[in-house]
């Protein structure tokens, strides 16, 4: 069978202590049987491993953070285009989704595919908008504020029982048992991602997670349900495992279905030891451990990629439960002239 | 008093429970006792299987098998009663 030739741009190349989804996305595709792949890493750091790794990029172009504008960010892109060809766009972070999820008609214009969340579905799942979420479609979800302020920190007791969870908008979160921890969470956070910073309910229980694909209609082209198994002290997930969990992949579907999800989507959740499940997160993309997905028999990013061509996808029904993963860390060894190609020209 | 359905239990006496993603080690007379409740075993049956294959009490046999059971259904691998 004749291999599609596609030319594929990806960031998250950061495959670190905290990894970004990039490596493990392009790991998938290269695995495909259907794509003969380009891949072009797009890289905000020059020290983002995936970049020096054997086999993962062909090309890597380093593009400025979004937070810098986004039209830098897509002028850096359409640059990149004109040189690439670019057929589907990848993108990784939370906190570039907004820039290309808003530039969509843009990259259409250029011929750049992706397959994102719109912007309402960004928007109403984001952790401050949680509890509207979870009234909207009848899914249980912690309390949750969001505060702007320092003065709001002192009116978290009316509202809550310590501990409570302290977390940045699109990343970190912190346990905080006190007055006087949530004002150290708040501040550390908010100088790092900005505000707000939400405090939500402590929900004790196991943490749960879902890695899943919505083709944007209503349907769930897959889902894998896991849990951590060995978790590193940024709450990453080191090692986990395929659970076999009706609920969960009930829960997954119900939420893809009435939200009429597009695109990866993680759902974080907690089982508390009634069996009941509460929506912690939703992340609107692939997750950093999706490759579990794809040893357990669901190549969700290749998935991914065909509806963003807009080939017919059937969905998946069935995966390998017990299926396990351990991350690992290696010092890959680099050559000097790499890094100051990429430095000095911004291309490798 | 059942053992869930899904559970796995291997020779070995690895015991998987899917549900959870939680995993245990027996030793190997407690994999045998978890493999009768798979097999759907009442406790007489199991009590005159274990009593007669080895050397142990009646009497104390019915109290490290209650205490195994507690421990079971602490880790949720037992279906529930009602």
């Amino acid at each position: 069978m004749n291999k599609l030739k596609v030319t594929l741009a990806v960031t998250g190349l950061n495959n670190t202590d905290n990894p970004g989804p990039g490596v493990p996305v392009i790991r998938s595709l290269r695995e495909s049987e259907d794509f003969d792949l380009t891949v072009i890493g797009l890289a905000y750091e020059t020290l983002e491993p995936g970049i020096y790794m054997d086999n993962i990029v062909d090309k890597v172009y380093q593009v400025p953070y979004p937070s810098e504008g986004s039209g830098d960010l897509i002028k850096r892109l359409e640059y990149i285009h004109e040189r690439e060809k670019i057929d589907v766009l990848i993108p990784n972070f939370d906190a570039e989704l907004y820039t290309f999820m808003k530039s969509s008609a843009r990259l259409h214009e250029m011929g750049i595919k992706t397959f994102l969340p719109t912007i309402e579905q960004f928007e109403e799942r984001h952790k401050s908008e949680l509890p509207a979420f979870g009234k909207k479609y009848g899914v249980s979800v912690p309390k949750s504020k969001s505060v702007l302020k320092h003065s709001d920190i002192e009116k978290i007791r009316d509202d809550f029982e310590f501990p409570v969870m302290v977390k940045g908008k699109f990343y970190d979160a912190y346990l905080a048992y006190n007055e006087e921890q949530v004002r150290m969470h708040y501040n550390k956070i908010s100088a790092k991602w900005g505000l707000p910073v939400i405090i939500q309910e402590f929900i004790k229980g196991t943490e749960v997670n879902v890695v899943a694909l919505g083709d944007g209609k209503g349907n769930t082209i897959g889902a894998v349900p896991m849990r951590k198994q060995y978790i590193t002290d940024k709450g990453k997930a080191w090692g986990g495992i395929t659970l076999d969990n009706k609920e969960m992949l009930d829960l997954t579907h119900k939420i893809i279905r009435s939200t009429n999800w597009r695109g990866g989507m993680e759902l974080e959740l907690i089982k508390t030891s009634k069996n009941e499940l509460y929506v912690i997160e939703i992340n609107p993309r692939i997750p950093a451990w999706v490759y579990l997905a794809v040893g357990a028999g669901q190549n969700l990013p290749e998935a991914l990629v065909k509806l963003a061509l807009g080939e017919e996808v059937k969905p998946f029904d069935k995966y390998q439960i017990g299926r396990m993963f351990v991350r690992y860390s290696y010092d890959l060894m680099i050559d000097l002239k790499d890094f100051e190609k990429l430095s000095t020209t911004g291309k490798l | 008093m059942k053992l869930k359905k899904n559970i796995a239990v291997s020779e070995s006496g690895f015991v998987f429970d899917p549900n959870s993603g939680d995993s245990f080690s027996m030793n190997p007379f407690g994999a045998e006792i978890l493999n009768l409740l798979k097999q759907e075993k009442d406790f007489d049956k199991i009590h005159d299987t274990m009593t007669k294959k080895y050397d142990v009490p009646p009497g104390e046999f019915d109290k490290y098998f209650l205490d195994f059971i507690q421990t079971l259904k602490q880790f949720n691998l037992i279906e529930n009663d009602d």
